[in-house]
């Protein structure tokens, strides 16, 4: 009895929420997380308990679609791990470094929108070790492996617009 | 982008349902009532990630249901600020480019956020970036559909709860529908370099 209406992105609710113990999530950990999901609701989708779930079921639908096009859907735990550890040299912030996870950027000027004052902080070299991390432990997204079949020479590091 | 939230409620189970363990119960009614349902002030929720807690369930005179109060973490979609995000154009107009990411619509590009100097073209209603190279400025265009990364400059939660009739005057302008407001709001920004259509960035 305490829903309200809303609009378009589904309707507000209340409950108690203890923000102090929130947590930031990676991209790849939901998608774990909702891939499993859909498994289980296959389950019990055949005992009919499971009705009146459209909008668990909508959602879910589209924030997977989101998660599987992004490089995130092929991150294992310990991928992530490997990561983490290559990262400890690089003096990063917990939201850089998940950011960086979420995204696999592949040129100077991702790490630039990512990286607080990076120009600062981040010498041209430290910069290529970076993407160099990255890219050599993230396995590249979905959007990328048809890339690699299509062209076959793709310079990296360019910054202009077309 | 996500965030797990520790969350209480109690949650009424009724009768027909004592059947079923008690915690496959409780998830499904904490699906029920908050997937795809903005909660004030923490984001849009996803789906339910565990259940930490189980309270003493209660009967109370006069209904049949159990009440347990529980307590569990809730996977939640609330971007921090200056996180950069991918979206798609939904579309543009006089405000600025509408993005959405497939689960959340509510992404709001204002014109002066745009990368400089931009245009509206009445015509086309599109925003136009009007690049500018050696050779002169280069119209690039932010069409419907086109992929684009922004950075996350703002959130505004709207509270979207029922309010009781509160005056004579309230029923009598309630002639015209109230305009619906988004309960949850994100203000982007493109105006740094690497921001914007994907295409834009890419050597291809």
């Amino acid at each position: 009895a305490l829903c309200s209406g809303g609009e378009s992105s589904g309707w507000a609710v209340r409950v108690c929420v203890r923000p102090k113990a929130t947590r930031r999530g990676r991209h790849g950990s939901v998608f774990q997380l909702l891939t499993d999901l859909k498994e289980q609701r296959k389950e019990s989708s055949k005992n009919k308990h499971s009705s009146g779930q459209q909008n668990l079921n909508t959602i879910t639908y589209e924030t997977l679609k989101y998660i599987s096009k992004t490089p995130c859907r092929h991150q294992s735990p310990e991928i992530v791990r490997e990561f983490l550890t290559a990262m400890k040299n690089h003096k990063l912030t917990k939201a850089e470094k998940l950011q960086l996870l979420n995204h696999r950027p592949m040129t100077a000027v991702e790490i630039q929108l990512m990286v607080e004052e990076s120009e600062e902080r981040l010498t041209e070299e430290q910069i290529e070790a970076l993407l160099h991390t990255v890219t050599s432990i993230l396995p590249a997204g979905p959007e990328a492996e048809q890339k690699t079949h299509t062209s076959d020479d793709v310079t990296m590091d360019e910054e202009d617009p077309a | 982008m996500f965030v797990l939230v520790e969350m209480v409620d109690t949650v009424r189970i009724p009768p027909w349902q004592f059947e079923r363990k008690l915690n496959d119960s409780i998830a499904e009614e904490l699906n029920k009532k908050l997937a795809n349902k903005v909660v004030y002030n923490v984001g849009l929720c996803i789906c339910l990630f565990d259940i930490t807690k189980l309270e003493d369930a209660y009967v109370f005179p006069g209904d049949g249901a159990s009440h347990t109060k529980v307590h569990f973490r809730y996977v939640v979609f609330h971007p921090f600020l200056d996180e950069i995000l991918i979206g798609k154009i939904k579309g543009c107009s006089p405000e600025g480019v509408h993005v959405s990411l497939g689960f959340f619509d509510d992404i709001l590009i204002p014109p002066e956020s745009l990368q400089q100097p931009a245009k509206f073209d009445e015509a086309e209603q599109v925003w136009v970036w009007e690049y500018e190279t050696e050779e002169g400025a280069h119209d690039l265009y932010m069409d419907t559909g086109e992929e684009l990364r922004f950075r996350v400059v703002d959130e505004s939660f709207v509270d979207t709860s029922p309010t009781g009739p509160s005056s004579a005057e309230a029923a009598s302008s309630s002639e015209e529908l109230p305009r619906k407001e988004a309960p949850y709001t994100l203000v982007g920004s493109i105006c740094e370099p690497g921001l914007g259509l994907l295409s834009w960035w890419t050597s291809s």
